[in-house]
């Protein structure tokens, strides 16, 4: 079937079979590899990519069924700005090792910032509930997190 | 794993989708959010021969005022729950639940009614559902049904929908500003399917107390008249759920029935 997306702010087009998932049609067909496939039944969190603005697992969600969506990877947040913020608190903060959990829980923590902006410790780490992380443990990624929701705070 | 070949049909009308899920016979499944049925095509659990996606259908994103309920939408997501951006009748109660389902990017795609016809014991919104003597209502070619959502649930991922039916939506009765309500869900880690849900509605003006002794490994078990429910009437409902007393089971699920109860009569 030929699907037809935006992905990354360009509209692209690939031919899939139904039972694509979103995660293999990025990887296989569009060459975006920064999208991490784990788990594949939706539980480790390392697909993690924006459909239409909100996160959702790539591996269990059929390409076809993004026609006409509006995907965001990895690769399309390097302008972000609460990515970048993201991004620099991570490397402060010791929030990856392996790097193999890090695109999902970029996209986590970016939707954690921008949805609850005042977010303690505990609900920072409720809403990290859905990446797994096997390196550097969450100590770092909440510390990361936390460090952003509290510059922006301070921004204002 | 990857998920095996299926064909894949993305009907634009309800009848339409009743018509192709007709026609389909065994081999054809529904897919709306695809947060269950996703994860058991990649186990290839299920090898349907055909999916027909209705997560976009307009007739099943509908939220309306039925005077005493709100009807919300099968494709209703748990995120809009969370979020209060559909009506909640039940006064925080549905909104409190959703948010501990699965995680944030699950619930995105997550749908009411999906979550519904899957029917796994240990799912929020089919325990909830008989908690609340919500009505579930479904649509098939012979028309429509309403099915009270207590008795939906024959057993573990079995359910009396017809195979040609279609889930449309829940009707939810709406608490009166006296309702008092509680719910407590014991999981390992948060996001987990849970090991036990309690759960405890009082409306004195819809002459309303229910209890709920929730993810038991098969249609939830619900206490219709539990007005005076006290810690051995529990222990009891724990026991008619199919929990020997003294075992860890009985334990988790008695102390989530009353932590529920607890929360509900604000002690």
């Amino acid at each position: 079937m030929t699907l037809s997306l935006s992905v990354n702010g360009t509209p692209v087009e690939a031919q899939v079979e139904p039972r694509t998932s979103l995660a293999d049609a990025l990887r296989e067909h569009l060459m975006l590899t920064g999208t991490n496939v784990g788990c594949e039944h939706g539980v480790c969190g390392a697909c993690t990519v924006l459909i239409d603005g909100a996160p959702a697992r790539s591996c269990i969600t059929l390409a076809v069924a993004c026609d006409g969506a509006d995907v965001r990877t990895i690769e399309g947040l390097d302008e972000d700005p609460v990515a970048t913020a993201l991004r620099e608190a991570f490397a402060a903060e010791h929030a990856l090792q392996c790097g193999y959990c890090t695109p999902g829980m970029l996209v986590t923590a970016r939707d954690i910032v921008l949805r609850l902006p005042d977010a303690g410790e505990p609900r920072v780490r409720e809403e990290l509930a859905g990446n797994l992380c096997r390196c550097t443990g969450y100590v770092g990624i909440v510390r990361a997190i936390l460090r952003v929701l509290a510059e922006r705070k301070t921004a204002g | 794993m990857k998920a095996p070949r299926f064909a894949y049909e993305k009907p634009q009308s309800l009848d339409a989708a009743i018509r192709l899920l007709a026609d389909g016979g065994d081999g054809a499944k529904l897919i709306a959010g695809g947060q269950s049925l996703g994860p058991i095509l990649n186990f290839r659990l299920a090898q349907p021969e055909l999916l027909i996606d209705i997560r976009t259908l307009p007739e099943l994103r509908t939220v309306r005022d039925e005077g005493d309920a709100v009807f919300l939408g099968a494709g209703t997501t748990h995120a809009a729950i969370e979020d209060g951006r559909v009506c909640d009748p039940t006064r925080g109660l549905l909104s409190a639940v959703a948010r501990t389902i699965a995680y944030r990017a699950v619930r995105n795609r997550g749908t009411l009614g999906g979550s519904l016809a899957h029917a796994d014991p240990a799912a929020d919104w089919v325990n909830l559902m008989a908690l609340l003597d919500a009505e579930i209502v479904a649509r098939g070619p012979s028309g429509e049904r309403r099915l009270h959502a207590a008795a939906f649930v024959r057993g573990p991922l079995t359910t009396d929908l017809a195979a040609d039916e279609i889930i449309t939506g829940v009707s939810v009765r709406k608490l009166s500003g006296r309702a008092r309500w509680g719910q407590y869900k014991f999981n390992r880690k948060p996001g987990e399917f849970a090991e036990a849900i309690g759960g405890f509605v009082h409306d004195p003006e819809l002459g309303m107390a229910r209890a709920l002794v929730g993810a038991i490994g098969d249609a939830p078990y619900v206490v219709a008249d539990a007005m005076r429910l006290d810690e051995p009437a529990m222990h009891d409902a724990v026991s008619r759920a199919g929990f020997a007393d003294g075992t860890y089971e009985h334990q988790i699920h008695f102390a989530a029935l009353k932590r529920a109860t607890a929360q509900a009569r604000g002690a």
